[in-house]
């Protein structure tokens, strides 16, 4: 799309600028330090700080000018401006002045201080001397829960908290209170901020008022940490980050911008929960359970390496089991060392088929894989079967910034520009945007939805199946649809017509494929009408997609080869079997097995049942491929080497078990990339992560790029506890990094970023200088790679089911419900994130619990799968009747392979 | 001489109920443009008149009502706001107003609606004016009963709601975009322009803003015609006025009379001059956001375009007298004090500027003042000029602060010499 240009003058010289931009963006853009602090590139524009003041000239004899916000003017042909004019430099100095009068002294406590905004604002504004004389305001600070720390007097009062938390996030818990410089940005009782995506406060806030609490446990400068490019575990989205780890700690994630995946934003499960790495359940060293001990001893690396390498020779029968959260070049390599038909994907039977599926869908349909940055550009949703506010947390801060283009198209009309934020926003009221949700509990998407549907999936199918039908006839009908619903459906269906960016998103949460089909059809449908229809299946975990399309048979695939044979060997990679299995299914089956080997990080069920346990690292201590439910390819980077010598990558583990086993295939290969390089030479789907980011011998002028900025102190001191010679800095083969602060000072590839700074920028707005234009892509283009492009129209629609929900007497459909915090098996051992975790419960419909005589809180007795279990029940009247809602991953929660009936025991 | 604003108020009785007020010929402006003229033509005949905004900015009114979209396409519904949150210190002219003769707002806001075809009115009144709320509201429930107000107003297919809707308390709902976003039940803090109100204003629709005085002089131009109130005037800009003075006069109050009477005449004549013992040093023409005029500008028109020669506005036209008995700098920190307070804390010159501006006032005031502190003065009301700030409270508040720096620097710096306040 052709974008229109304006030419500005700017201190008399003339300048292009997109038409459409204010100002500052034009300034920020053209790589002027033109300092502000209440815009946001992801805001807009509010005009209450002041500080981007300059000066503005009707024409070139005009030599007063007069003093205009930089961030409200919108750029127009012609126009003069001056940044370096001195009222305009003297107006900005004094706006530092003023903040100054009340911000206290902290800088040295301040663990803001290093990264903070407003320290680089005042350094750039040249205010120095102190005039105010008088006493500062205080506050009183808040509790706001295990993420987030309050500390009010540090405010300057930018406003940009309440804008993030409650426009752009829709959170409702935190407000501005009180006025003149009184005003005070907080809750109205202490407690834990309940929105998802509260830890940006973290980021958004240019001073130390709001600071991540779980830094404070361990604090450090930003200066002073390791840093990589590195991509959240802890779902299928794959947020970038940056994690920074100093003394062997991780210390604490950030986002890393990317604008088509996460944009500035994480959410708090992958904000704060990556402690999991500090956990004393790191399982450091080998352990090996030799015959005749007691159980497993520590060993040494040479000693398993030796007696693995051995098991695997003379093993004739091997079954290695990969994992959905371990990387692809590690799952490539068990699959080689075990035979590829002897692996398995490690996923459960049922969740398996549909991950499959969604690959499939994708590769064979015409409709592309939106990345989170199209979906949020999407201006019709419809959302089939998936909590997405609980189990892809950043994909449902997307659908919510979609439902708001309808602003901008009404703002459009009056001729308010799109960054004019709070003109937008009033020109437009409460109006959004079509959203679409159905799904078989409520979820907080519902609030902002434009009609919901609650049934049970069989009937979440008919209903997504009958809107395609009416899209187009080709994609036959479901059967029985209620009169109401086909209201419903001929409403949405024509919604969906008419909007220009349609997307449909489902998943694999519901544990339905006819839900899943449901969507494809939809999308399908409306391909075939001419639209650009976007489908996005959301799965469990963050290499979901990646290991499914390494291999498709799963874990209980595995289960059932091994049935009545006498196995040799069992080799797991990074996978507790308890957790997706019942536990007498997994007994069972261990049972088949001579030698069981375990690689993982964490003491687990399944290391407990292990002959050998070998030690290997988390995502913070490996580079890794992964692929995201968008089919995006991402690397993530090795922060740290662990200090625990035996801690290696999982990859690096396999390989030397690989070579000491005497397997000829990869003599070649030694380092990473090497692996990543002949995957995808190897297997056509992987063809193009060798080039998402660049090979360990990229270079830029001789130098490699740098983990650490060229502040990091105490290098000298800091092993000298263990060693007083200074140990050389460990090399790294296997990237473009160091792991030192020497190296490249400029800007690297946008893919290898390993923190963002800028001279003057030493907060998070240097990410400023990284983009092409303020709020768009990075230079370079943005990190990571579709793998699944659109396959042509030569396709078929799926057969609808006519499968539909009937309930039955005495009995429950027990069907997942997921939590951000809790339903995830790796967050959910950091102990912040615990202490958001809800207690276990089940969810019901509160018809059915009048029935049953049974008020929330109550417990209620159920058998399943012949066990007795007795849960507090809590109400819903949304919940169909019939179904009940099962916590998955709580603490306290037992593993069923869900959906499963189950009887209703009495009731107290 | 014509006093049409006043000529019902009679404060030894209670303001007309609509039978009397009509008998005295009220609301025949409303059954005149019903019948007889367009909304166009309405507006024309105010733009004609020359009148301009009473509420201190002295806008002319019909050019404000012209931006408003008109026609079948334009978007609906609109509204026609009366800012009756008279808070602005030193004023107290629409009080006057809306406790002498609440049927004439009414009547004015009708006829404004019409004419830019709105059809939802709100009175946004002060919190304070209890009197005057229980007066409105009986006032409108009357409209109502006698067809003026509702569906189809004296069969003319014309419909308009009036509501009556008290503030919370804070200076800022009296600033227009403020007083909207109070309205809406937002946090009273203004909002850029452009966009204007008229193209995006409450709840973003085309919105007329108008002050009390401004709207109860409708129902008189459009029964008169523009020349009538052209003549009213001693000036070019069209009407009468409500001048008040308070301070130490012998009659402080407030009158009607012609727009462009001297300061001189304002004082000494109607107000009755200064008290014994006391002698005039200077005033603020307008309430406290408006420059300190001194004797030798007193013969001045009191207008909106001639005070601006001596660096002063007419501003709501009720002037706060200063005299020579009392302290300038306590003047001004009483002042400050109240425009620091009221600031609604959006934009930091405001926010953090007129505290510091307090605080030294008050520092200078307590006799622990320094030289310096009156560059700082100084600076503060170069940089929280208009567009500096967010809105107009700040640079309202700079108006007094500059002038006194000007015309009573010997004041200020004997405090600081002396380390004392010489009044005291």
């Amino acid at each position: 799309m052709e974008v229109k240009k304006v030419k500005i003058n700017v201190d008399g010289k003339n300048y292009e600028v997109d038409s459409s931009m204010n100002l500052l963006d034009a300034c920020l853009s053209l790589g002027f330090d033109l300092p502000y602090f209440c815009w946001h590139p992801a805001m807009g524009s509010v005009g209450a700080c002041r500080q981007c003041a300059v000066k503005s000239f009707k024409d070139n004899k005009d030599q007063k000018g007069k003093l205009v916000m930089a961030c409200l003017e919108q750029v127009k042909d012609g126009a003069r401006f001056s940044i370096i004019d001195n009222e305009a430099k003297e107006m900005r100095s004094n706006v530092i002045q003023w903040l100054m009068t009340n911000h206290p002294h902290d800088c040295p406590v301040c663990d803001e201080g290093g990264e903070c905004h407003l320290q680089d604002m005042t350094v750039m504004t040249g205010h120095d001397y102190r005039k105010f004389r008088f006493n500062k305001r205080t506050y009183r600070n808040q509790y706001l829960g295990p993420f987030v720390n309050h500390e009010m007097n540090r405010c300057i009062q930018c406003y940009r908290c309440v804008r993030f938390y409650r426009d752009y996030a829709d959170g409702r818990d935190f407000d501005s209170f009180a006025a003149h410089n009184h005003v005070y940005f907080g809750r109205a009782e202490d407690g834990a901020l309940e929105n998802e995506f509260s830890g940006n406060l973290i980021e958004v806030c240019p001073t130390g008022v709001f600071t991540d609490k779980t830094l404070k446990k361990h604090y450090t400068r930003k200066w002073d940490l390791t840093t990589a490019p590195s991509i959240c575990h802890n779902c299928s989205l794959g947020c970038n980050i940056i994690a920074g780890e100093r003394y062997g700690i991780l210390r604490r994630i950030l986002s890393r911008y990317n604008s088509q995946v996460n944009g500035y934003f994480l959410c708090d499960r992958g904000r704060f929960g990556y402690e999991y790495v500090n956990s004393n359940n790191r399982i450091t060293k080998p352990l090996w359970n030799r015959k005749g001990s007691s159980g497993p001893l520590p060993a040494s690396s040479s000693e398993v390496l030796n007696e693995a390498g051995k098991i695997i020779s003379e093993s004739k029968n091997i079954i290695g089991i990969g994992s959905p959260h371990a990387s692809v070049e590690s799952n490539f390599i068990l699959q080689r060392l075990v035979g590829e038909k002897n692996f398995y994907n490690g996923i459960s039977g049922s969740e398996s088929q549909l991950v499959s599926l969604v690959i499939d869908i994708l590769k064979k349909g015409p409709a592309y894989s939106p990345s989170m940055h199209d979906v949020e550009q999407s201006d019709a949703v419809l959302i089939l079967g998936e909590d997405l506010t609980n189990t892809a947390p950043m994909m449902a801060l997307a659908v919510r910034q979609s439902v708001k283009q309808k602003r901008n198209k009404i703002a459009q009309k009056l001729n308010i520009p799109a960054w004019q934020d709070a003109a937008v926003k009033e020109a437009s009221q409460e109006e959004r945007g079509p959203l679409f949700v159905a799904g078989y509990y409520p979820s907080k998407l519902d609030e902002i939805a434009t009609e919901t549907y609650y049934a049970a999936p069989p009937d979440i199918a008919r209903f997504g199946f009958s809107i395609a039908n009416i899209i187009n006839k080709e994609a036959g009908t479901a059967n029985d649809i209620s009169n109401e619903l086909k209201n419903s459906t001929k409403n949405i269906a024509e919604i969906l017509l008419n909007a220009d960016n349609p997307v449909i998103i489902s998943g694999t949460s519901s544990k339905n494929k006819e839900v899943m089909e449901a969507g494809a059809n939809v999308a399908w449908a409306l391909c075939k009408a001419g639209k650009k229809a976007g489908l996005s299946f959301i799965v469990k975990e963050s290499n979901s997609m990646g290991v499914s399309m390494l291999e498709n048979k799963n874990l209980n695939d595995a289960i059932n080869s091994a049935k009545g044979d006498q196995q040799d060997t069992l080799f797991i990679l990074k996978n507790d079997l308890y957790s997706r299995e019942n536990k007498k299914t997994i007994d069972d089956f261990i049972q088949n097995f001579k030698n069981i080997i375990v690689l993982d990080s964490f003491e687990n069920p399944t290391t407990k049942i292990a002959d050998i346990v070998i030690p290997v690292g988390t995502f913070a201590e490996s580079n890794g491929t992964i692929v995201n439910n968008e089919g995006r390819a991402q690397r993530y980077y090795k922060v740290f080497i662990p200090r625990a010598s035996d801690v290696k990558e999982s990859w690096r583990w396999l390989n030397e078990i690989v070579n000491v086993s005497g397997k000829e295939e990869f003599r070649d290969l030694n380092s990473f990339y090497d692996f990543t390089k002949f995957i995808s030479e190897t297997i056509p789907i992987f063809k193009e992560i060798d080039k998402i980011t660049p090979p360990p011998g990229f270079r830029i002028a001789g130098q490699k790029i740098p983990r650490e900025p060229h502040r990091f102190s105490g290098r000298t001191a800091m092993n000298a506890n263990l060693n007083v010679s200074e140990p050389k800095p460990p090399d790294d083969p296997d990237s473009a990094l160091t792991f030192t602060m020497e190296g490249y000072r400029g800007e690297p590839p946008s893919s290898i970023i390993p923190f963002f700074w800028s001279p003057g920028w030493n907060s998070v707005q240097s990410i400023n200088k990284y983009q092409i234009e303020v709020g768009g892509p990075l230079h370079g283009g943005d990190p990571g790679k579709r793998l699944i492009e659109p396959g042509n129209n030569d396709f078929n629609f799926f057969d609808p089911s006519s499968n539909y929900f009937k309930g039955k007497d005495g009995e429950l459909f027990l069907l997942p419900v997921y939590h951000i915090f809790g339903s995830d098996e790796l967050s959910n051992m950091s102990p912040a994130i615990q202490e958001r975790i809800p207690k276990p419960y089940i969810l019901l419909n509160e018809e059915f619990l009048k029935k049953e005589n049974l008020k929330e809180g109550d417990d209620i007795k159920l058998e399943l799968d012949n066990e007795k279990i007795k849960l507090p029940v809590k109400s819903n009247k949304n919940i169909p009747e019939g179904i009940a809602g099962y916590p998955v991953g709580l603490p306290g929660i037992t593993f069923y392979d869900l959906p499963l009936w189950c009887k209703v025991g009495e009731a107290k | 001489m014509e006093k049409p604003l006043t000529k019902n108020i009679d404060f030894n009785r209670r303001p007309l109920n609509l039978k009397d007020y009509e008998k005295a010929g009220g609301y025949q402006s409303v059954k005149k443009v019903l019948k007889e003229l367009g909304p166009k033509q309405v507006q024309q005949i105010v733009k004609d008149s020359n009148l301009k905004g009473r509420g201190g900015a002295g806008f002319g009114t019909g050019m404000k009502w012209g931006f408003v979209p008109m026609g079948d396409d334009a978007p609906k519904p609109k509204y026609l706001v009366c800012n009756a949150d008279e808070m602005e210190p030193g004023t107290f002219k629409d009080r006057l107003l809306l406790e002498g003769d609440p049927h004439q707002l009414i009547e004015g806001m009708i006829v404004s609606a019409y004419a830019i075809q709105a059809t939802t009115a709100y009175i946004f009144l002060r919190w304070a004016y209890k009197v005057s709320a229980s007066l409105l509201e009986k006032s409108i429930a009357e409209a109502y009963e006698a067809g003026y107000l509702g569906k189809n107003i004296l069969g003319s297919g014309y419909n308009l709601d009036m509501h009556l809707h008290t503030s919370v308390g804070r200076y800022m709902c009296g600033e227009e975009t403020g007083l909207l976003n109070a309205l809406e039940g937002k946090r009273a803090q203004p909002r850029v322009k452009p966009p204007f109100p008229q193209v995006c204003g409450l709840f973003g629709k085309p919105t007329i803003v108008n002050n009390v005085e401004t709207l109860s002089n409708i129902p008189h131009i459009v029964n008169n015609g523009a020349a009538w109130f052209k003549g009213l005037s001693l000036s070019d800009e069209g009407g009468t006025k409500l001048y008040g003075v308070s301070g130490k006069v012998k009659k402080p109050g407030a009158w009607e009379l012609p727009l462009g009477v001297t300061g001189r005449e304002l004082i000494f004549e109607h107000a009755g001059g200064m008290q014994d013992g006391v002698k005039f040093k200077g005033a603020l023409p307008g309430g406290a956001s408006t420059d300190f005029l001194i004797e030798e500008h007193l013969d001045a028109k009191m207008d909106f375009s001639s005070l601006q020669k001596f660096g002063s506005r007419l501003g709501t036209g009720t002037m706060i007298i200063l005299d020579d008995k009392t302290c300038p700098v306590g003047m001004l920190h009483n002042m400050q004090h109240f425009f620091a307070q009221e600031s609604c804390g959006w934009c930091t010159p405001c926010r953090d500027g007129l505290p510091w501006v307090e605080k030294i006032l008050k520092s200078i005031e307590d006799g622990k003042g320094k030289m310096e502190d009156l560059d700082t003065l100084s600076f503060h009301t170069h940089y929280l000029g208009p567009g500096n700030t967010f809105c107009a409270l700040a640079p309202g508040a700079m108006e007094p602060l500059q002038s006194s720096l000007k015309y009573f620097k010997d004041d200020y710096e004997k405090h600081i010499k002396e380390q004392r306040c010489p009044w005291k």
